[in-house]
């Protein structure tokens, strides 16, 4: 009866195939091996096709047997596990099982010995869940294809969800020569593995389930039949004869279904799903006992092993340990092959270790596996295409490999060859035909994946390029649409002004009439230049640069008409004399105040464009052009800043001239104050974001900026008091113009200095690159001796040192002149003593950067291959030890003020809330300034030891520098770690 | 007489006929756009880098169509320089040295904490392969940088290196056997007694 429901299925037959000796008998002698726990452990993240698994432990970390030591990482991974207990030691790249013979990121996990296991949580109820949920938990399971690409199981199983499944196969064929591993599996795990099947059967639900198996497994066979028979089972045994590559899944499932999987698609494509035995058992594990993949069966073969046999191995277990496990005779190993003698791959250390996918290790002997002879010319025998069980025909794939015509190698199907090796196997030229197509198929897959990332590069550029455009078209269209407002609004009002002016004015003179129509024009010009004015302001604030741009252009424009409208009123009363008193009254303060509006409008314009000016400058900083034009403009800013002040006394005597409507007069100043106030609160900001930029990148400018921000703080202050009590501050308001106007004069030639500086300092660095360049281009001292670029290093650093030293002279005079004004001003004067500790740490950041300029500038000499005395001649190492002591003095003299500033501060916390935040703020940015330090110090740690591989030569220097290098980031480091302590310590306190 | 006029006749009708066709065509199956143009520009790498001279690939794409050299592209390389020359049936020429030698691939990659949020490199890159704001740290997306240099010299603080994309054990091709004569050590099916299959 049992014998009767125990079903045997039809056998087909597949094209070529070959029959190699197969060498299986050696590893079955011995029955199945468990080596003992390794020192360590490999774990790659790589071990499936897809995305390698992210990391879930850190170095350090103990893990269970069976703990999540990685999990996936997108759709097509898979989770990783410990496979025994014991901590990881580190997460490192280690050289792996591939063809390739590179590393990948691996745990390294190093076992305690006590294989504790973590607490197993099978899937009982697998029977009652979704399906999707039991997909789910094998993915959780780390469990992959076995057999060989390492596919992930709960993809290949969804996939088979997309056709209705005709045929379950279970692939026990093994028929590559010498493994044995799955043949072992069957015998020793046969109730396990058709539990497993059953298990995916019952997620697949096929209509047929079928094991094929090659007929040289005779024991595994019989163990096989007497399980199903005895319960009763469904499962079909499908017997085939040994020829390889049977165990291919295309050939596979031809032998058992006769249908062939087009080429391109997939089994699933055709209602099949294809399993290994491997991965039914792990199925089954996971399942029944909630055992993750953490080991495997692997055979251990191969002449050059005395004990060859097959054994279960944890995943991680270097070859090395197996190696030894099975006695194996170093005299005799010529070759150590991952994985079968027909698709395994030479391997070039034993360091590497056993991963998911590692069926074989084969030692062989020399006499076992010769070297191949050398390849000659394909004879167009055709004994290839007979062998082929993929029917391509593998000689005129050759030909397209060979000439590197990978289109029509892809016509005739390139892509349908397995990789197995029989047509290689057959030839009598010795071709390496699979080496041909390996190097193909990867050319094309490389070309394809250059394809689509060009043609995302491309779809990025040209969005980015329709976006630039619509920005412009969009500004464009807002200018041009602003513009007609404008010239629209103006029309209007000439249209309306002789309509109102009419009624009121028809005794009136038409010179009278037409003044009027002016004055109505250049008041709707006036107010339209003021919003513009504001917009421009705002977009100074928020750095729109091209906004700028075109509010500049409207703002001149608009400006250029208030003038010809101007004039032309100019000339309509001296056309007609008989003006009204009223009106004289009336216009005369109005073109001094113009004026003046009008001269400082010109300041700021000349200003931002200046600005602007620098910027480029200080982008290509050899610009004569650029240059004259700064200096050009600095000249007209000048002029313009005398007008002004010129001219704001003039307003003076002129408002109270106008006594007969103060009001107007006042809310006329209001409105100017407040412009003043916004332009300096801007001004403000402005300098404080450069001021940040500069801490940020130690800039030793840092000083002046301060010194601007500060005046620029004042004088927001003191517009904003003039602003609050108006009546009273009329005198006021022209001293404040007159101080700022000093003061950007003194911050103006600050600026200028600044830029000079930068100039020379990228004057030196082009020169340096120049320099280095030719070093590289191989050209010799001499020569770039001859070239310019040292002269012009030389010049360049000249004129730095020349600049530092002016600068320097700068800073020093200039703080003495803050220090005189400082109390002048009552507002500053519970903000001196921070004031004086910024100062200092200002002082300390100048001598530090000053230190490390004189070191660069050393080594510089050093590099040029000057020699000792040379660079002792030089200025540098004096200053460098003129800066050294600074910094000392400096240091000692913070060390000493801090406390001394700190205890008071402390003091008045509870008083004055915000001078607490403010040494906070301190320490933070402090904080921050030594942790770049760090950075730094380290970056250049690295850089020179980079240098110190590839110019052995200069050792001697730079391994000095290395260690002055390090020198520093020590004590930068245990200052960075006294400051964090510190902030603590603030903190804690509060 | 008459026959010749009569076959001059025939064939000025038959002439209108078919050029009314064409001509029909023409406006019928009218092709927007250039398309060797196209096809040239489909061979360039789209590194967008500027080394050729044009400002993007697609203008050196026309220019070439326009009868520049088709060498000048570092980027592409001769590969590149061989899919042009096969596509315009012209000789294919060694790349021109003086718009840069080919190099590995390399891509961008910004050190951050040195990064002061300048967004100067956010508006060098023709692919938008930057991401950050204002004074925040920025970042490169490395999957998306064609490597094409463009933002190294805008940044005022030198924090952006290129790096080359190594080799990894994903991204490893085989290599081409040396050829006739040559042993190749990883072709392993040598043991053969056995005779083909039958
Ligand atoms: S390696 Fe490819 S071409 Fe050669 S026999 Fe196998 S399937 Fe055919
Ligand atoms: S077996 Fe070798 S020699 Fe014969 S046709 Fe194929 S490639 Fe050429
Ligand atoms: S050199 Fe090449 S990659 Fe760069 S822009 Fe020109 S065509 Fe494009
Ligand atoms: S990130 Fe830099 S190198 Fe990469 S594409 Fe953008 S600009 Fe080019």
């Amino acid at each position: 009866m049992s014998a009767v429901n125990m079903q045997t299925a039809n056998v087909f037959s597949f094209h070529g195939g070959i029959h190699p000796p197969e060498n299986k008998a050696q590893s079955l002698q011995l029955p199945l091996g468990r080596p003992s726990l390794p020192s360590e452990l490999i774990l790659p993240l790589g071990q499936h096709i897809g995305q390698s698994s992210r990391p879930l432990v850190k170095v350090g970390d103990k893990v269970l047997k069976g703990e999540t030591i990685a999990i996936n990482n997108g759709f097509l991974s898979s989770f990783l596990h410990a496979p025994t207990s014991g901590t990881i030691a580190a997460i490192e790249e280690r050289l792996i099982a591939h063809p390739s013979g590179l590393s990948d990121l691996c745990i390294i996990l190093i076992p305690d010995g006590n294989e504790t296991w973590t607490k197993l949580e099978p899937l009982s109820n697998w029977q009652d869940i979704s399906k999707t949920d039991v997909l789910a938990y094998l993915s959780e399971m780390g469990i992959i294809g076995m057999g060989g690409a390492g596919f992930p199981t709960q993809v290949k199983l969804q996939g088979a969800h997309k056709n209705p499944l005709t045929h379950f196969i279970v692939n026990a064929a093994e028929c590559e020569p010498y493994i044995t591993a799955d043949d072992m599996l069957i015998r020793e795990k046969t109730l396990e593995l058709v539990l497993g099947i059953e298990i995916l059967q019952h997620l697949v639900e096929a209509d047929n389930v079928v094991i094929g198996i090659e007929d040289n497994k005779p024991t595994a066979i019989a163990a096989l039949k007497s399980l199903l028979t005895k319960r009763n089972s469904k499962i079909q045994l499908a017997v085939v004869p040994t020829k390889y590559p049977s165990g291919g899944e295309k050939q596979l499932i031809q032998l058992l279904t006769g249908k062939e999987v087009p080429s391109g698609q997939y089994p699933a494509d055709i209602g099949i799903l294809c399993q290994n035995v491997g991965t039914c058992v792990a199925v089954h594990d996971a399942i029944t006992l909630g055992k993750p993949l953490i080991s495997r069966f692997t055979t251990l073969t191969g002449d050059a092993l005395k004990n060859p046999q097959n054994v279960e191995v944890l995943l991680g277990t270097p070859v090395a340990h197996l190696l030894d496990y099975a006695d194996s005779e170093q005299k005799k190993l010529s070759r150590l092959i991952m994985g079968g003698p027909m698709m395994g791959y030479t391997l070039d250390s034993a360091a590497v270790p056993i991963v998911k996918t590692s069926n074989c290790i084969l030692a062989a002997s020399k006499k076992e596996l010769p070297p191949p002879a050398p390849e000659q010319a394909c004879i167009r025998c055709g004994m290839c295409e007979q062998a082929c069980p993929a029917s391509l025909l593998p000689q005129q794939l050759l030909w397209f490999s060979k000439s590197q015509e990978f289109e029509k190698a892809e016509h005739h199907n390139l892509f349908d060859c397995i990789e197995c090796g029989a047509c290689s196997y057959v030839c009598p030229s010795s071709i390496p035909l699979v080496q041909y197509y390996r190097h193909s198929k990867s050319s094309i897959r490389e070309a394809r994946e250059a394809n689509v990332k060009s043609d995302l590069a491309k779809q990025r550029f040209e969005a980015r390029k329709a976006r630039q455009d619509a920005e412009a078209a969009e500004k464009e269209a807002k200018r041009l649409a602003r513009q007609k407002a404008t010239s629209s609004k103006a029309t209007d009002a000439k249209k309306a002004a002789p309509a109102k002016a009419a009624p009121t004015a028809t005794a009136a003179p038409a010179s009278n009439d037409e003044s009027k129509k002016l004055k109505v024009d250049i008041a709707i010009g006036k107010s339209k230049l003021k919003k513009l004015q504001k917009q421009l302001l705002e977009a100074q604030e928020n750095e729109h640069v091209e906004e700028i741009n075109s509010l500049q252009l409207q703002v001149t424009d608009q400006e250029k008409a208030i003038a010809s409208l101007e004039e032309q009123l100019a000339q309509v009363p001296s056309a007609a004399p008989v003006a009204p008193v009223e009106n004289t009254a009336k216009a005369s303060p109005a073109p001094v105040s113009d004026e003046l509006k009008k001269a400082k409008v010109d300041v700021a314009l000349i200003g931002v464009k200046l600005k602007k000016l620098q910027k480029q400058l200080s982008e290509t900083p050899d610009d004569q052009e650029l240059k004259d034009k700064i200096s050009a403009f600095e000249t007209d800013l000048k002029a313009a800043q005398d007008t002004v002040s010129k001219l704001s006394e003039n307003t003076q005597p002129s408002a109270n001239t106008a006594a007969a409507e103060p009001k107007a007069v006042i809310s006329d100043e209001l409105k100017k104050l407040k412009i003043d106030a916004a332009i300096a609160k801007a001004a403000v900001k402005k300098v404080e974001k450069a001021l940040k930029k500069a801490e940020e990148i130690q800039a030793p400018e840092i000083e002046s900026i301060r010194q601007q921000l500060q005046e620029a703080q004042q004088r927001a202050d003191e517009l904003e008091k003039a602003l609050a009590n108006p009546e009273t501050t009329a005198p006021k308001v022209a001293a404040a113009k007159a101080e700022p106007t000093a003061a950007n004069l003194d911050a103006d030639a600050a600026k200028k200095r600044k830029i000079d500086l930068a100039i020379a300092k990228a004057g030196v660095k082009k020169a340096e690159k120049n320099i280095q360049l030719l070093k590289e281009q191989g050209k010799d001292e001499a020569e770039i001796n001859a070239s310019e670029w040292p002269s012009k290093l030389k010049e360049a650093q000249d004129k730095l040192a020349a600049l530092e030293k002016e600068q320097a002279a700068e800073t020093t005079k200039s703080p003495a002149t803050t220090e005189a004004s400082a109390p002048s001003t009552p507002v500053a004067t519970e903000n001196v003593d921070a004031d004086a500790a910024k100062k200092r740490k200002i002082d300390l950041a100048i001598a530090k950067a000053g230190i490390k300029k004189a070191e660069k500038n050393i080594q510089l000499l050093k590099e040029q291959g000057k020699d000792e005395s040379e660079i002792e001649a030089s200025e540098w190492p004096k200053k460098l030890i003129e800066a050294q002591q600074k910094l000392a003095a400096l240091e000692a003299e913070e060390s000493t003020s801090a406390t001394s500033v700190s205890t008071p501060v402390e003091k008045t916390a509870a008083a004055d809330s915000e001078a607490k935040v403010e040494p906070e703020m301190d320490l933070t940015t402090q904080i921050k300034k030594e942790k770049i330090a760090v950075a730094l110090a380290k970056a250049q740690i690295n850089k020179l030891n980079k240098r110190l591989e590839n110019s052995p030569e200069d050792a001697d220097s730079i391994n000095q520098e290395i260690a002055a290098t390090e020198q520093r980031l020590q004590s930068a480091e245990t200052l960075l770690e006294k400051l964090i302590h510190s902030q603590t310590n603030m903190q804690e306190n509060r | 007489m008459f026959t010749v006029l009569l076959a001059i006749a025939i064939l000025v009708l038959l002439s209108l006929i078919f050029g009314a066709i064409l001509g029909y065509a023409n406006v019928r199956f009218h092709v927007e756009g250039d398309p060797i143009v196209d096809q040239i520009d489909a061979l360039l790498p789209q590194t967008q880098c500027g080394q050729c001279g044009h400002p993007g690939c697609r203008p050196y794409a026309e220019a070439i169509a326009n009868g520049e050299a088709i060498n000048h592209c570092p980027p592409g390389g001769q590969a590149t320089i061989q899919a042009l020359a096969d596509l315009l049936d012209v000789e294919a020429v060694p790349l021109d040295g003086d718009h840069g030698a080919e190099s590995a691939k390399r891509v961008a990659v910004i050190r951050e904490d040195e990064c002061i949020g300048c967004t100067k490199c956010i508006q060098a890159c023709p692919v938008d392969a930057i991401l950050g704001a204002a004074k925040q740290m920025h970042t490169v997306i490395a999957d998306e940088c064609t490597g094409c240099d463009l933002c190294v010299e805008p940044c005022p603080v030198d924090c952006i290196d290129m790096v080359e994309v190594g080799v990894t054990a994903k991204t490893w091709s085989w290599d081409k056997p040396q050829g006739i004569a040559a042993t190749s050590l990883n072709i392993i099916a040598t043991d053969r007694q056995a005779e083909v299959a039958h």
